[in-house]
C-alpha cells in the first residue's frame, strides 16, 4: 500500500531522514518505535506531505501511484491522514464541527456522539465545547483519534498517540487503533513504547533517520531494547544485532 | 406619507440577514425597540422593563430600565438601520438595569443599501448591584461598506454586578469602524468585552476598549478577534487599569491578517495603581495559524477552505 524508497529529508546541514525504506502494507497495523529526536516525527510529516517537509531524494507510493509530489490535501482526499502528536487548538469550533468536518467526504457518516464514546468521552460533555485550550491535551489526542475514525482512512498516520495519555487509558486508544484496522485501515503507529509497539502486525525502528530493522514486535523490541536504550549503534545497517 | 408598513417589512429584513429572527420584532412577550433612521417603528415593553424614546435630530434618544429584581428570561430585541444609501443615524442610549436585575440585549444595526451612511451609538449602561446585564450588538452591512460606524459605550458596574459585551461586525463590508468602550467596575463587579470584526477591502477599523477596576476584587476582560483582510486596516487598543485591591484584569487581543496589503496593529496597555492588583496581556498578529490549516488539510479541506473555518471560527 505505501512505499518509502531512499526517502531523504534534509533540513540544514541535518538529514533527518537518510535514504530510509520502509514498505506497510494492506490492512496492517506497522510500529516505529525510536527514542526521541530520530525523526519519527518528520518521517509522518513527509508522508503526510506538509509544505515544510518535503522530501530531497526518494519516492512515496501510495497504492502505486507516485504521491511525492501531491500536497496535504491531495494526499488526504487519496485516503492518507495523520494524527498529531500535539493536536491544534481550534478557537470557536466545536467538536461536533470538527468531527463532522473530518467526514465531510465520506458517503456514510457516523454519528459524532458515537465517535466519542469510541475513543471514551461523553458526548454529552463534549460534543458542544470548543476545541480550544480549555481542553487537556489528553482529550484533545483523544477527539483526535475520534476525528480519524471519522474519516475512515485508508493509511491512519498516529504520532504518538500513547503520550500525555494515562495509563488506564491506554487500553481505550488499542482499541481505537484496533476499530481502525478491523475498517480496513492501514495504521503506522509511531511509538516509543515497547508495549504500544508489540499490538503492531510489524515493527521497525528508526534510527538517526533510517529504518534499522523491519521484523515481527517481538524481534523489533528485543533489537530496539538491546540497542536502542541507550543507543548502542547510529545508523548502522540493519544486520546488526538482529 | 411615510410608509412605515413598508419600513418594517425592509428594516425587517435587513434585521434577519444580520442573523436575527423577524418573529422577534412581532413577539408579544418581548421588549422590543425598532428604529428606522430618526423614527421609532415599534417601541413595546413588558411588565419590568420600561422603554421611553423619542425622536432627535438625525436620530433617537432612548432610555431602557429594567426594575429593580426583574430578571428577564427572554432578551431585549433592539433593532438599528437605515436603509437609504445617505443617512445619518444618531442614537443615543441609556440602559439601565436596577439592582439585582437581570437582562440580555440582543441588538441588530442594519444598513444593508448604504453608500455614505454615519451610525453613531452614544450608550451609557448603569449595572446595579449585583445586576447582570449582557449586550450583544451583530452588523449587517452591504458588500461595498459605506457606513461610518462609531459607538460609544460608558458602562458603569456597581458592587457585585455583572456586564459582558460582544460588538460583532462580520457580514458585509465594515467601512469605518471606530468603536471606543469604557467600563468603570466596583467591588467585586466584573466585565467582560468581546469586539469581533472582520475588515475587508479598504475599511478602517479602530477599536479601543479600556477597563478601570476601581473596586476590591472587580475582574476585567478585554478580548478582541480582527481579521483584517485586502487592505483593510486595524489598531486595536486594550487597556486596563487596575486601581482596587485584589482586582484582576486581562487584554486578549488577537488579529488575523489575509493579504499582503492589510495591516493590523495592537496595543495593550495595562496601569497597576494598587499594588495588590494583577493585570495580564496577550496579544498576536499574524496570518492564519499554519498547524491549525495543516490539521484541517489533513482532513481533506484546501488551505482556502481551511482558513475559511478557522477565520469564521474566531469570529463565530
Amino acid at each position: 500500500m505505501l512505499t518509502l524508497t531512499n526517502v531523504t529529508l534534509q533540513k540544514g546541514d541535518r538529514k533527518i531522514l537518510d535514504h530510509l525504506n520502509l514498505t506497510v502494507q494492506s490492512n496492517e497495523i506497522h510500529s516505529i518505535l525510536g527514542v526521541n529526536g530520530t525523526g519519527k516525527s518528520t518521517l509522518a510529516y513527509a508522508i503526510m506531505g506538509l509544505g515544510d517537509y518535503p522530501i530531497q531524494e526518494g519516492k512515496i507510493l501510495f497504492n502505486g501511484q507516485d504521491i511525492t509530489a501531491l500536497n496535504m490535501t491531495e494526499r488526504a482526499r487519496l485516503g492518507i491522514t495523520l494524527a498529531w502528536q500535539e493536536p491544534a487548538r481550534f478557537e470557536g469550533i466545536s467538536v461536533l464541527s470538527y468531527l463532522n468536518l473530518a467526514q465531510r467526504q465520506q458517503k456514510e457518516k457516523t454519528l459524532p456522539a458515537e465517535l466519542l464514546q469510541k475513543v471514551g468521552l461523553d458526548p454529552k460533555r463534549y460534543l458542544l465545547r470548543d476545541l480550544d485550550s480549555t481542553l487537556s491535551g489528553g482529550e484533545r489526542k483523544r477527539i483526535e483519534l475520534a476525528a480519524i475514525l471519522a474519516q475512515r482512512p485508508q493509511l491512519a498516520i498516529l504520532d504518538e498517540p500513547d503520550s500525555g495519555i494515562d495509563a488506564l487509558s491506554i487500553e481505550q486508544i488499542k482499541n481505537v487503533i484496533l476499530t481502525l484496522a478491523a475498517n480496513g485501515s492501514s495504521v503506522i503507529l509511531i511509538t516509543h513504547h515497547e508495549q504500544m509497539a508489540a499490538m503492531a502486525d510489524r515493527s521497525s525502528v528508526l534510527c538517526a533517520g533510517k529504518i534499522l530493522k523491519t521484523s515481527i514486535p517481538e524481534e523489533v523490541t528485543r533489537f530496539f531494547r538491546n540497542h536502542c536504550q541507550p543507543c548502542t549503534h547510529v545508523n548502522q545497517p540493519e544486520t546488526e544485532g538482529g | 406619507m411615510i410608509d412605515y408598513s413598508s419600513e418594517f417589512q425592509q428594516l425587517a429584513k435587513a434585521y434577519e440577514l444580520s442573523g436575527g429572527d423577524p418573529a422577534n420584532l412581532t413577539a408579544s412577550d418581548a421588549a422590543i425597540l425598532l428604529v428606522s433612521g430618526n423614527r421609532v417603528l415599534l417601541e413595546h415593553g413588558i411588565p419590568g422593563v420600561i422603554i421611553k424614546s423619542q425622536p432627535i435630530e438625525n436620530g433617537v434618544k432612548t432610555k431602557i430600565t429594567v426594575k429593580k429584581g426583574v430578571k428577564l428570561k427572554s432578551p431585549i430585541h433592539l433593532c438599528f438601520g437605515v436603509l437609504p444609501a445617505d443617512g445619518i443615524q444618531n442614537i443615543r442610549a441609556e440602559f439601565i438595569i436596577e439592582d439585582q436585575a437581570s437582562a440580555n440585549f440582543l441588538a441588530h444595526c442594519s444598513f444593508p443599501n448604504a453608500a455614505q451612511v454615519q451610525h453613531i451609538m452614544h450608550g451609557k449602561v448603569k449595572i446595579g448591584k449585583n445586576a447582570h446585564a449582557e449586550y450583544d450588538e451583530t452588523h449587517y452591512h452591504g458588500p461595498d461598506g459605506g457606513v461610518d460606524v462609531l459607538p460609544v459605550m460608558k458602562v458603569f458596574v456597581e458592587k457585585g454586578g455583572s456586564f459582558v459585551s460582544t460588538f460583532k461586525l462580520i457580514q458585509g463590508a465594515a467601512g469605518k469602524v471606530d468603536l471606543e468602550y469604557k467600563a468603570y467596575v466596583e467591588e467585586n463587579g466584573s466585565v467582560e468585552m468581546n469586539t469581533k470584526l472582520f475588515g475587508k477591502k479598504n475599511d478602517r477599523i479602530k477599536v479601543r476598549e479600556s477597563i478601570y477596576l476601581d473596586g476590591q476584587n472587580a475582574h476585567g476582560l478585554a478580548k478582541s478577534r480582527i481579521v483584517v483582510s485586502e487592505k483593510a486596516q486595524a489598531k486595536v487598543l486594550g487597556e486596563v487599569t487596575g486601581n482596587g485591591p485584589h482586582s484582576r484584569g486581562h487584554v486578549d487581543c488577537m488579529e488575523i491578517i489575509r493579504g499582503q496589503q492589510a495591516k493590523a496593529e495592537a496595543i495593550p496597555k495595562l496601569l497597576v495603581v494598587d499594588e495588590t492588583a494583577k493585570l495580564t496581556h496577550e496579544a498576536a498578529i499574524g496570518s492564519v495559524d499554519k498547524k491549525q490549516v495543516e490539521t484541517l488539510m489533513s482532513r481533506g479541506l484546501t488551505a482556502d477552505e481551511a482558513a475559511n473555518v478557522i477565520v469564521m471560527g474566531l469570529l463565530k
